[in-house]
């Protein structure tokens, strides 16, 4: 969980950098999404460098979806009957774990099959040209509510995860409580804000 | 004070049990958690019923053997445990939820009886040093650093109530292991040991039907003795450490 949740975060916070470049305009963003295909040239053939990653990132996923399956499985088991007298318990990050996961999980499929295939989108698909394509999306309003709430969703789980990986790994201890918890919102709130501006942006016309 | 108490009854572990609800009058504000039960017991006697069977031994937050999740949180409502919780803590007139530990690894007995041996098999795996210790040694004999000491008599506070389990909502029993775990692994006198001890702890603690732990924090909030949270992490920097040396 923790090591393949790490990685997705390391790609995530990229991947923001990278989206905030649509506020630069077409061409430096257009650019930016050719540069990525070429990445790693000359040594490497143009798309090796972003074919790694991608198998990498689904690596990941499907780690990280399985073991969260199976954690799930073996946690439900260990609690088979439920307290009559309930209450309310740990923070709201940390008991949407699952639901935020699998929303995730969806959001993930949409946004591959809007953006990078083009299978869903919008508008006219174009490969090669990322900032109209994003602006297509961000013209309907189930594209902007499908990734404002998944966006959302991401922030409550690098909230809990980010700092759930630490003690995973042995990272935590009672000096470090402060500094991690600090890293964990402030990843969340800066991964949620930075891909939330987008369709803010595109929405009120900033970027268009 | 006049209370309604809903109380989970249950024969045996193999018939369903229910909760019940009983009416106990004239409890004192002074009386302890399980001396208002102990009323409620005879008044039931009086009137011919089964008592409830609950667990109790010291009756001085000392022993681990009280229990109880009290409106939903294990031991009550304050840090501490059920035997030391006093009924100043409710009000005339209350009603009062009161159920056994809920864990898979934790089968009801009987009522609010819970078998809490999983626990002691945990211990039997590796909560124990194998240097013949005789009598008290020369305190000087073996220097141990104070952040050591200290760090050994915080987790050697834990007694094995199983309050962290019942309050997991995986039923994790990973703040009684770290506890464990983290009380010898920091002493010269439990470091021949040190990697067995995680390692064969954490298997045992595993096999006994414990979920997996997801850093929820209901555990160290519902621990009557304060072991903190980042004892778990403790302890998985321990098993890290030792799956390193013990396979490289
Ligand atoms: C396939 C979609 C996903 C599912 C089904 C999922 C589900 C889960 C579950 C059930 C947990 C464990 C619950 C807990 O620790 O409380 C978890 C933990 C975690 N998730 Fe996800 N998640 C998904 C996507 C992501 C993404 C995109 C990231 C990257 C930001 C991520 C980062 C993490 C981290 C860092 C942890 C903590 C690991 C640990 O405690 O050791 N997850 N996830
Ligand atoms: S860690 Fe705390 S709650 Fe768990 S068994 Fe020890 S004393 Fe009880
Ligand atoms: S009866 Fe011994 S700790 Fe409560």
């Amino acid at each position: 969980m923790a090591v393949s949740g790490l990685l997705m975060l390391g790609y995530l916070v990229a991947h923001v950098a990278g989206n905030l470049k649509v506020f630069f305009g077409p061409e430096e963003f257009n650019a930016y999404g050719h540069w990525l295909r070429v990445m790693g040239a000359p040594v490497l053939h143009h798309e090796w460098a972003l074919w790694l990653v991608r198998i990498v990132l689904l690596a990941a996923v499907v780690a990280h979806a399985v073991s969260a399956y199976q954690l799930s499985r073996r946690d439900l088991k260990a609690r088979p009957t439920a307290y009559v007298h309930r209450r309310k318990g740990a923070s709201y990050a940390t008991r949407t774990m699952r639901w935020g996961g699998i929303i995730l999980a969806l959001f993930i499929v949409w946004h591959v099959l809007d953006l990078t295939t083009g299978t869903v989108h919008p508008g006219g698909f174009e490969e090669g040209r990322p900032y109209q394509n994003v602006v297509d999306t961000f013209s309907t309003w189930y594209g902007n509510v499908i990734y404002i709430v998944a966006m959302l969703a991401v922030g409550l789980h690098v909230r809990h995860g980010f700092w759930s990986a630490a003690q995973t790994l042995g990272i935590g201890s009672a000096r470090r409580e402060r500094l991690l918890r600090g890293a964990a919102n402030g990843l969340a709130l800066a991964l949620t804000a930075g891909f939330v501006s987008v369709p803010v942006a595109v929405m009120t016309g900033v970027v268009s | 004070m006049r209370l309604t108490l809903r109380v989970w009854r249950q024969r045996n572990a193999g018939t369903p049990g229910a909760m019940s609800t009983y009416d106990v009058d004239g409890i004192s504000a002074d009386m302890s958690f399980l001396e208002m039960l102990d009323t409620l017991n005879e008044d039931l006697i009086l009137r011919g019923e089964d008592p409830v069977a609950f667990d109790h031994d010291c009756r001085e937050g000392i022993c681990g053997a009280c229990s109880l999740v009290i409106n939903g949180d294990a031991h009550g409502p304050e840090r501490t445990t059920t035997c030391q919780l006093h009924m100043r803590a409710f009000r005339d007139g209350d009603t009062i939820d009161i159920e056994p530990w809920r864990a898979a690894a934790f089968p009801v007995v009987k009522d609010l009886v819970v078998d809490r041996s999983a626990f002691d098999r945990v211990i039997q795996a590796g909560g124990y040093i194998t240097a013949p210790t005789g009598a008290a040694p020369e305190a000087h004999a073996t220097p141990v650093p104070k952040a050591d000491a200290d760090s050994a008599f915080e987790h050697a506070e834990c007694i094995g109530c199983g309050a962290c389990v019942a309050a997991c909502p995986n039923g994790s029993a990973m703040l009684f292991t770290s506890a464990k775990v983290n009380h010898l692994n920091v002493l010269p006198q439990g470091s021949p040991e040190r990697e067995t001890r995680v390692l064969d702890m954490v298997a045992q603690m595993d096999a006994e039907g414990f979920g997996g732990c997801t850093l929820t924090g209901e555990c160290a909030t519902a621990c009557p003795k304060g072991i903190p949270l980042p004892s778990i992490s403790a302890m998985n920097k321990e098993w890290l450490r030792a799956r390193r040396k013990v396979k490289g």
